[in-house]
């Protein structure tokens, strides 16, 4: 009976709108610290609304974790908004930076394959190149494989980032229409969390 | 409204006080000094000292539970910040609004580890519903009101708010915040009532389950019961929701639930929970609960709905609303194999008959009138009140439910008392949590509180964890043996001029239940009892609730027992 709808382990791509105030990266990671949540990546940015920072983690867990994770974070008096990209269509990116060890035979490679992978150097140096990758995971994924056996001698990731499709679909037109900083506090302060959609349970709120 | 010559500090109170706020429990210090001062200014809030940070913020939990409002408590920075810490953990698990105010450091001085420093934000952010550190004084009226509304609102909770000493003392020239409007509560969707009133009505063996989050729905859930003919169990924090004395009721579930309640919701097909979160004292394995059961699940908290069982019919939102219209439309469901078995289980409870903790406990809430509260601390009392004590009404049973806080239950007893002092406050206490917040006799005697009845049960242990040595640690009675160390809690008493009875058998106790009552004063009774006596029907932890061990098994004696009865006769002069 208690088995949930998809009990298959994957990555989820969530985003939070979030108060921009004193504490409030803690409190969200300590809640998934506390209730057992795995965050798989974590990014953190200002938004187009000063006062509103928007995070994009990557939560692993089955359908039914998700889900809790994301009521929970809802209840959160600095959260104004969840969104669970995995419902939308949505772009996501990632930036890392590469170094490679290079040597006077492998240089001219290492630079043949970046530029495939459309990858800017960013740093050059006697022994190394640095280079910088924007894409999806894949693609990231698949350059920092190519680059491997040249010898990588550090990388960064910055965790993904992601936004829906369309026009600010994803964002309560209230809040995205709200004027300068005044006008925005009060106009926060009565949005309502959106409604929960399908997921563990039946679509009944 | 604007005030002239304020400080922080005056419209902390100007705040407090305009929200409605009468009475705030307390203990003051350095880093709270400015409010203290200010408080001479404001003769319409009362201030209540207690003799222990914890003591003044489970008094206040005492008052939200009694009343359903918000309760109030103050504290110094540091350790009088971190000795509120349990109740507000006790609060976050019990949703009990709660405000706690708290001094710190000036604000130049934060991050130094400044004397009574302590980051009590960061300290309590897991175990409060919101939390805030006052930046700049003209915050501070809004800050305080938005605390009260987060703790008021939706499902409620603990909110602490930190205020440093200089924005206390700094001149405050703005508006005091007034009340915020109490935000709507969410209405059911129709879509969720209609199916969960379909499965209602193809159900063949129904129960209903109420917990705290139903108490103010009492009356709601009491018609949807009545109308549909089902029968309800209330939760060990959902005592009161519905009337102990009507043949529909079935008792608390759970680890100490009784025979009738557990046994109905291991076989029923349809369960509607309404105002609770399925904790696990409550399922036992929950694998195990309700395994023939869709399982109709009303709660305002989205988070809830899903988490610890599979939910057929989710309803979010107002118990109240969704109660009311559940019962739109009832008919009687005509289920006479049911209702025969209910009543076979019920025809199962034993009341205790021979002299015991169960036999003491029973004496006393067999006095209880309607109005009267009852509170209970942490332990086997607790489990026996829980299952002996009968309610009419809500709100008249409070307890520390989620957390388990052993030296709740007396401080509670007395917010409560102090919140209506009309009645009468019985507090059921063991021998163990009352000494964990006994200083609080103080309290009684420098207000003349005299509705607070203190009755302790001792049995010179820690009762419950021998209870789980005996039964799961072969009688290995670890650290548990309070008996040769005790005080004599009547002196304890009289040291504080409260009147003490005591009983040592079941002859002498009702007379000294008579005497103990009729006190003018709030007085304590201590009932010595046997040492060894269990709390069953017992659901071992892990078990499942069918699982359930109905009657104490007989005992034999042992080298354990041997050596602490040895132990007692040591001490006899």
């Amino acid at each position: 009976m208690t088995a949930p709808l998809d009990s298959e382990q994957r990555d989820h791509l969530v985003s939070a709108l979030v108060r921009d105030e004193p504490r409030v990266l803690t409190r969200i990671t300590s809640l998934f610290g506390r209730r057992g949540y795995n965050i798989r990546s974590l990014s953190v940015g200002s938004t187009e609304h000063p006062g509103l920072s928007r995070m994009t983690f990557v939560v692993t867990g089955d359908r039914g974790v998700v889900e809790q994770a994301m009521r929970q974070l809802e209840k959160l008096h600095d959260v104004v908004k969840i969104i669970d990209h995995s419902l939308e269509k949505f772009v996501d990116r990632e930036l890392v930076l590469v170094k490679v060890a290079i040597t006077p035979e492998s240089r001219v490679e290492v630079r043949q394959i970046a530029e495939d992978f459309r990858a800017r150097i960013v740093d050059v140096g006697r022994h190394a190149l640095t280079f910088e990758v924007t894409g999806d995971e894949g693609k990231i994924t698949a350059f920092i494989e190519q680059m491997r056996s040249f010898g990588i001698l550090e990388t960064m990731r910055t965790g993904r980032v992601a936004l829906t499709r369309g026009s600010n679909a994803d964002i309560p037109s209230h809040v995205y229409h709200a004027g300068e900083t005044e006008a925005l506090r009060p106009a926060v302060d009565g949005v309502e969390p959106r409604e929960t959609r399908a997921g563990g349970v039946p679509n009944l709120f | 409204m604007t005030q002239t010559d304020l400080t922080g500090a005056k419209a902390l109170w100007a705040t407090l006080a305009g929200h409605g706020i009468t009475t705030v429990f307390g203990y003051p210090g350095g880093a709270i000094m400015p409010v203290y001062d200010a408080l001479t200014f404001y003769p319409e809030v009362r201030h209540v000292l207690a003799r222990h940070e914890q003591g003044a913020i489970h008094a206040a939990e005492g008052w939200a539970k009694a009343t359903g409002e918000i309760g109030v408590c103050l504290a110094t920075s540091g350790p009088g910040a971190t000795n509120l810490v349990t109740g507000l953990a006790d609060a976050m698990l019990d949703s009990v609004p709660l405000l706690a105010i708290t001094g710190n450091v000036a604000r130049h001085l934060m991050g130094t580890d400044a004397f009574q420093e302590a980051d009590i934000t960061g300290i309590t952010l897991p175990v409060t519903k919101h939390n805030y550190v006052v930046r700049e004084v003209e915050e501070l009226p809004r800050v305080i009101a938005e605390a009260i509304r987060i703790a008021r609102s939706g499902r409620p909770g603990p909110v602490l708010v930190d205020i440093p000493k200089d924005i206390q003392l700094a001149a405050y020239h703005g508006e005091i915040a007034v009340p915020h409007a109490r935000p709507e509560i969410p209405t059911p969707r129709p879509e969720a009532i209609e199916r969960a009133r379909e499965l209602l009505q193809t159900a063949k063996k129904p129960v209903i389950m109420a917990g705290g989050g139903s108490l103010d729905a009492a009356a709601e859930i009491t018609a949807l019961a009545r109308a549909w003919d089902i029968p309800v169990i209330t939760t060990l924090m959902g005592l009161g929701a519905f009337p102990s004395s009507d043949p529909l009721w079935l008792g608390m579930p759970g680890m100490h639930g009784s025979v009738a309640a557990n046994r109905a919701i291991s076989e029923a097909d349809v369960l509607l929970g309404i105002g609770l979160r399925f904790d696990d004292r409550v399922t036992g394995r929950v694998s195990g609960f309700a395994p023939n059961a869709a399982i109709i699940h009303v709660d305002l908290d989205a988070a809830e709905i899903g988490k610890i069982v599979r939910t057929h019919v989710p309803v979010r939102g107002d118990a109240r609303a969704a109660a009311a219209l559940l019962a739109e439309g009832a008919r009687k469901l005509d289920l006479p194999e049911w209702r025969a078995q209910i009543n076979e289980w019920k025809s199962r409870t034993v009341e205790p008959d021979h002299w015991g903790a169960g036999y003491a406990v029973k004496a006393v809430v067999d006095r209880l009138r309607p109005d009267d509260i009852l509170s209970s601390d942490v332990g086997q009392h607790q489990m026996l009140a829980a299952q002996l004590a009968r309610f009419e009404r809500p709100r008249r049973w409070i307890n520390s439910g989620g957390l388990g806080t052993m030296g709740f239950g007396f401080p509670a007893a007395i917010g409560a008392g102090m919140a209506e002092p009309g009645v009468t406050s019985i507090v059921i206490a063991g021998d163990g949590g009352f000494q964990m917040t006994a200083q609080e006799l103080a309290t009684l005697k420098k207000y003349d509180v005299r509705n607070v009845k203190i009755c302790i049960i001792n049995n010179s242990y820690l009762g419950m964890v021998r209870q789980w040595q005996e039964l799961f640690h072969e009688k290995r009675y670890s650290e548990v043996y309070l008996g040769d160390s005790n005080p004599d809690f009547l002196k304890l008493a009289d040291a504080y001029d409260v009147p003490g009875y005591r009983a040592d058998c079941a002859e002498e106790l009702p007379e000294a239940i008579d005497a103990w009552l009729a006190d003018p004063k709030s007085a304590l009774l201590e009932i010595v009892v046997p040492n060894e006596h269990g709390v069953f029907p017992m659901v071992p932890a892990g078990a499942a609730l069918s699982e359930m061990i109905e009657t104490e098994p007989p005992r034999a004696p042992t080298p354990g027992i041997e050596r602490n009865a040895a132990a007692e006769e040591a001490k006899q002069p």
